[in-house]
């Protein structure tokens, strides 16, 4: 059985990166960490106390659930109240406030809202249930669009006619581009995900290295894997140099998962795609190429929602481009919580502002 | 969204994986790694298998880890 989960959270270990982070940090510098995952970890850790004080670790777009634009979440609540149909999602989507209502509140009204573990269960779901249409709302990065990919594929084999997906699925170089370009936020390093690596392999960071001159560091989420990639990134910074270093070989092949990548590509093209936040980013998503059209459920329904109305507190936007903190929203703690999120970033298990409220600054 | 846990290959019908996630009997699709096989160790994303992992790779990434920041 394969352990090393303990030795990726050796407290020895990290405390010696700790050791060596403050001993070469001399300057201060901002690292973003763009997933969801690494934001958790990094606050359920306690690393942003364990760098030292030089180094503010300001959260990216990595989190699918919080860059899902309002008006296709009332896109996909729009769906769940149509007639005959089962719409399927993922958990952290589920709660997701939209301009009025949210699947959660649909289901409560007698929709049929189903929370799967993958695109296989929404798949299996309309096999056994052939008199529904089963709508699956495809989000996620790269990591995840295979997935969703592979169940298109499936469905096309087995020929189900009842199986469609609501594809708002996006990709990470685009926005990253977007958000690096844009001058808004400061970043003088990044921990680049590392699952969305896995598929992707790490050359898709290469432009930040060479036209931003900013390290890159592919990372793993346990503490260790994170301090390291830190330590890394602030050796780099201080000698002002730019470079992109894989540190979570064990799962991350410089070239990704090229089965994966092609299977992709197969069913989905690129396509301009809006983000919350930071609004539409040309060929940051992806849509399904016209073999697989049918599969469509925007089209096949053809759902129209009026222009999303964002709750005018909410600060999600600014937040989700690293210029503001959770604590500077009006809502934070306050009428805003897990318990009863008015923003994506409180929905979601990775948002940065659960991560707020759940571990503190 | 994107976590992703590893697990173990221990049967194989249809494309699709019995895992086993330390203990826990997991279903995962295999449309997404090439030629897996019973016993293969696999990295789980949303009932997906994404990628093959092997020890030797979980140790090269502790060396790695320890060569940085020193014995």
């Amino acid at each position: 059985m394969i352990k090393f989960v303990d030795e990726y959270r050796n407290p020895a270990l990290c405390l010696k990166a700790s050791e060596k982070i403050k001993a070469i940090s001399k300057k201060k510098i901002r690292i973003m960490e763009v997933c969801g995952g690494h934001t958790m970890a990094i606050r359920k850790n306690g690393l942003n106390k364990l760098v030292g004080g030089n180094i503010t670790f300001i959260s990216g777009p990595g989190c699918p659930v919080c860059v899902t634009a309002l008006q296709d979440v009332d896109t996909a609540i729009a769906l769940s109240k149509l007639e005959g149909i089962t719409v399927c999602t993922f958990g952290d989507l589920f709660y997701v406030p939209g301009s009025s209502s949210s699947l959660a509140e649909s289901k409560s009204e007698g929709a049929d809202v189903r929370v799967v573990y993958s695109a296989d269960d929404a798949l299996n779901l309309a096999g056994r249930q052939r008199d529904k249409k089963v709508v699956f709302i495809s989000i996620g990065f790269e990591t995840t669009a295979p997935t969703a990919a592979a169940a298109i594929l499936r469905a096309q084999a087995e020929g189900l006619d009842n199986f469609y997906i609501l594809a708002l699925n996006k990709t990470m170089p685009a926005a990253l581009r977007a958000i690096l370009g844009s001058g808004d936020t400061k970043i003088d390093a990044l921990i680049c995900p590392g699952h969305v690596s896995t598929i992707t392999g790490i050359e898709i960071y290469r432009f930040i290295v060479e036209e931003f001159k900013i390290p890159c560091c592919v990372c793993g989420f346990e503490p260790l894997d994170i301090m390291t990639g830190v330590y890394i990134l602030a050796g780099l910074s201080e000698e002002n140099k730019a470079e992109l270093v894989n540190a979570y070989k064990r799962v991350v092949r410089d070239e990704g998962n090229k089965k994966a990548r092609s299977i992709m590509r197969e069913v989905f093209e690129k396509a301009d795609a809006p983000w919350r936040g930071i609004g539409v980013i040309p060929s940051s998503g992806l849509r399904l190429r016209s073999p697989y059209k049918r599969f469509a459920a925007r089209e096949r329904f053809n759902i129209d929602v009026p222009p999303a109305k964002e709750n005018p507190g909410c600060i999600c936007g600014e937040v989700l481009r690293g210029i503001k903190r959770p604590a500077d929203c009006p809502l934070f703690a306050k009428t805003c919580s897990p318990s009863r999120p008015q923003g994506a970033c409180m929905v979601s298990s990775e948002g940065i502002c659960s991560a707020w409220y759940k571990y503190g600054d | 969204m994107c976590w992703a846990v590893p697990g173990k290959i221990i049967d194989i019908q249809d494309n699709r994986a019995t895992v086993d996630i330390a203990g826990l009997r997991k279903q995962a699709a295999l449309d997404l790694i090439a030629q897996p096989r019973v016993g293969d160790y696999v990295l789980l994303h949303a009932g997906f298998a994404i990628q093959k992992v092997s020890e030797e790779d979980a140790s090269l990434t502790i060396d790695f880890f320890k060569g940085r920041l020193g014995r």
